[in-house]
């Protein structure tokens, strides 16, 4: 066996296990079919009805937690980015301008949590706890509180439009994924963000920008929550001030753990955290199709998160190590 | 004399690699016992066996005649064995007193009890000669009095044996005579007290008996009378003292540091430290000498910005430069290796290659990211030139030893390029062979033009390296020597003159 198996290894091999069960458990799993001209199945489902939002999230939380801290926002900031496209598209914008202003208004939001981490030095958790809160009620006071439904065909085929027998959103999620990880292979800001997750002091004293490295990666972690909330308010053809986005924080959270990066931030993997957001909507979707009832469906996906988690745990593995020198070789 | 603690044939074993091979050591009651060796012979894995945080191979021990087989910490301290680590293990935001008493404080029922806890703390501190406000946070507290609170804690266990890993480290030359004080009394009470140094001359002020461990193995025990100086480093590197390129290298030069490229004129920290005037020539080595607290290290810090000088000025070939941040320091030609390896040098996780190339990128910015052949190519260089051992440059940095992480550091700076290189106690922690390497190095990098400000508590280090010298008392420059003038007797006289 080799000892040092990438990030990636536990997720992945926790994800393949859960699709191997449903293999077995319910025939037709993997069935794919290509229906007027776009592809159908469960797998299609996996990602466009579940996954996407909580991959493209875990895009900017994985930066956020490779620094050590963490985002609460982007909840709130996803109502605010679909609350403002859904309006501008009513007022009659083109698709171009509704989205651009969503995503300047929740990557400025994103600004303003760097500028009080990095700056004003409050803890991330503050921080953004204090914009989930704020940005919410931008979203209730920018809408009235009221739903914003819209018929703009341009803003709902975002989510509901599909490319090349492939739902858009697809080409969305991995572009922005590939898009990110690009950049941060082409610039140094990978290695600048995860020395100042590792040892903040260090970094800055070896002249590494640290207070730009958080306005970066909170900026981005903005831009990724107004992303995800157009797609959200695409999908419905409305913006729910009020619901939208709610506990969307945690799934990206989960994810980035499920991904393998540890809170205390410094070594982060992009693949991991994606795989980690597909791996916790595989699961709501088995629970689903075990016909376990919702109420009872969040602790086994409790336990798999725990799993996981602990598989990560270098004091575990050690143990594990161990116990490998009674089994015969 | 009676025989406390008695090691047989310590074995320990980290897989494949054997850390120690078959070490015996015998502390008697009412003795100062000294264990020396070189980083990696084996010193704290030894003490970390006798203490429980590691279990032995192989071999036996005894304490006080009962068998001795301690699997946690807590066990060894049952059976009396108390022990002050090298890196102050504390907890900075509880209180002296309850920093001293923890996991031992006094009790009531289920509650504790504060007043019987603090007057335990102040009677513990006492016995060192201190009396400090024992219900002040602790990381308010200078390092050396944190010091002073883990003896104390020590202390207050009772214990018959002692066990001091560099404790010294951090005190400055009163605080060390004044612990030194206390261990002579605590030795003539009986306690047996194991102390590892790498200060020579504490060790031979201090000790009765010395054991030299060499590469997990033991060297032999001395009684310190027997054991001449010389014949001791030649026992723990296993050769004769190799030669003295940093003396060569001060003989050889010539320059002179008024006219320096580097000047720095009336710099001042308000309520910190300051002024200072001086200047630095390209090649030379200037020494910043004083006791502990005496200005050194805020210098270094207003030089590089980290916490910038409230007023004066400094010039670089006679442009002025605002040092206000590292980033501008670093842009005006300066680098700088902290004292506080642990928090403010090394990045734990990263491996060594980025933690070498992290300067240097910092200083060409985000965008512009050394090639990855580049990278690997200069950590390659840096691993050769300096000697650093390590598996390979994808090593994550932490799991390096002291010196070799010192190493990484300087690489870190060389590779920047710097004209002016601020060493804070570079030579810290480590032992007297990586010590000579890194002397001979500043020495090599003085010779291609670079200047360094060299800060060392041990002043033969900084007469031996540097051809000039600024003597700091109270926070304040109170001399600068040059040349010739420099010598252990002028720097002392500076220093303790009224």
């Amino acid at each position: 066996m080799n000892r040092r198996r990438s990030p990636l290894w536990w997720p992945l091999a926790a994800l393949v296990a859960l699709l191997a069960f449903n293999a077995l458990a319910s025939p037709g799993f993997f069935h794919l079919e290509w229906k007027e001209g776009r592809l159908y199945g469960t797998l299609v489902d996996i990602f466009n009805q579940g996954a996407r939002v909580p991959m493209l999230l875990a895009l900017g939380m994985t930066l956020v937690i490779a620094t050590g801290g963490v985002d609460l926002s982007v909840g709130s900031l996803m109502a605010v980015s679909g609350a403002v496209a859904a309006m501008q598209v009513n007022a009659g914008a083109s698709l171009g301008q509704a989205a651009g202003l969503g995503l300047l208004l929740s990557s400025g939001l994103g600004l303003a949590n760097g500028w009080l981490i990095a700056k004003v030095r409050l803890q991330p958790i503050i921080a953004t706890l204090v914009m989930m809160v704020a940005g919410r009620g931008l979203a209730m006071l920018l809408t009235g509180s009221q739903m914003v439904p819209f018929k703009d065909e341009g803003l709902r085929y975002l989510a509901n439009g599909s490319l090349l027998g492939l739902p858009v959103p697809i080409y969305g999620v991995l572009g922005a994924a590939l898009l990110t990880g690009w950049a941060l292979r082409r610039s140094a800001w990978g290695l600048f963000i995860e020395a100042t997750g590792d040892n903040e002091t260090a970094s800055r004293l070896a002249g590494v920008p640290t207070g730009g490295v958080r306005l970066l990666v909170y900026t981005f972690s903005g831009l990724c929550a107004g992303m995800a909330g157009l797609l959200e308010a695409s999908n419905i053809a409305a913006a729910d001030p009020a619901r939208m986005g709610e506990t969307r924080e945690l799934d990206a959270i989960f994810a980035v753990v499920a991904g393998g990066a540890a809170l205390t931030g410094g070594r982060f993997s992009l693949a991991g955290s994606l795989v980690g957001a597909l791996l916790l909507q595989t699961l709501t979707l088995t629970l689903y199709n075990q016909n376990v009832p919702p109420a009872v469906a969040p602790v086994p996906k409790a336990l798999v998160i725990l799993g996981v988690c602990l598989l990560h745990s270098p004091k575990l593995r050690e143990q594990m190590g161990r116990l490998r020198i009674f089994t015969p070789a | 004399m009676s025989c406390l603690l008695q090691l047989r044939g310590i074995e320990k074993r980290f897989g494949s690699f054997a850390a120690l091979r078959g070490v015996s050591l015998e502390l008697r009651a009412g003795e100062i016992h000294a264990l020396m060796g070189e980083n990696g012979a084996g010193k704290s894995t030894l003490i970390k066996v006798i203490t429980g945080v590691h279990q032995a191979t192989g071999g036996s021990m005894e304490m006080a005649g009962r068998a001795h087989r301690p699997r946690r910490p807590q066990q060894a301290e049952s059976a009396g064995i108390s022990t002050v680590y090298q890196e102050v293990n504390l907890l900075p935001n509880l209180s002296i007193a309850e920093n001293i008493m923890m996991g031992r404080q006094p009790m009531w029922g289920p509650f504790i009890r504060p007043v019987e806890g603090r007057r335990r703390a102040r009677a513990a501190l006492a016995r060192l000669g201190l009396e400090v406000d024992v219900a002040r946070p602790l990381g308010a507290c200078a390092v050396a009095l944190q010091q002073m609170a883990a003896i104390a804690r020590a202390l207050d266990q009772e214990a018959r044996v002692l066990i001091l890993d560099e404790p010294t480290s951090s005190l400055d030359a009163r605080e060390v005579a004044e612990l030194f004080a206390v261990l002579r009394r605590l030795r003539d009470q009986g306690m047996g007290i194991l102390f590892v140094s790498h200060f020579l001359d504490q060790v031979y002020a201090l000790s009765d008996r010395i054991t030299v461990l060499r590469d997990g193995g033991g060297v032999g025990t001395w009684d310190v009378a027997e054991l001449p100086r010389l014949d001791l480093v030649g026992h723990m590197i296993g050769k004769p003292v190799a030669a003295r390129a940093a003396e060569s290298a001060r003989n050889e030069f010539r320059g002179r540091a008024a006219a320096g490229f580097f000047q720095v004129e009336q710099l001042e920290r308000r309520g910190v430290a300051g002024p200072f005037a001086f200047g630095v020539e390209a090649g030379g080595a200037t020494g910043l000498a004083g006791l502990l607290g005496s200005g050194r290290s805020e210098l270094a810090r207003m030089l590089f910005g980290i916490d910038p000088a409230t007023s004066g000025k400094v010039r670089v070939d006679g442009r002025e430069v605002a040092l206000h941040s590292p980033r501008a320091a670093m842009a005006a030609g300066l680098a700088f290796c902290s004292e506080d390896r642990k928090v403010e040098g090394i990045v734990p996780s990263l491996s060594v290659r980025e933690n070498i190339i992290l300067a240097l990128q910092a200083s060409r910015g985000p965008l512009r990211r050394l090639p990855e052949c580049e990278q690997a190519a200069l950590a390659e260089k840096f691993i050769q030139a300096l000697n650093i051992k390590t598996r390979g440059p994808e090593t994550p940095m932490g799991t390096l030893s002291g010196g070799n992480q010192q190493k990484c550091l300087l690489a870190r700076w060389m590779a920047v390029q710097p004209r002016l290189l601020i060493l804070d106690e570079p030579t810290r922690g480590i032992d007297i062979g990586a010590k000579g390497e890194i002397e001979a190095l500043c020495a090599e990098l003085r010779r291609a033009g670079l200047a360094i400000l060299f800060i060392s508590g041990e002043l033969d280090e900084v007469v031996r390296n540097c051809n000039q010298v600024v003597v700091l008392r109270d926070r304040r420059q109170a001399a600068v020597l040059e040349g010739g003038a420099i010598s252990l007797q002028r720097i002392m006289e500076t220093v303790a003159a009224a």
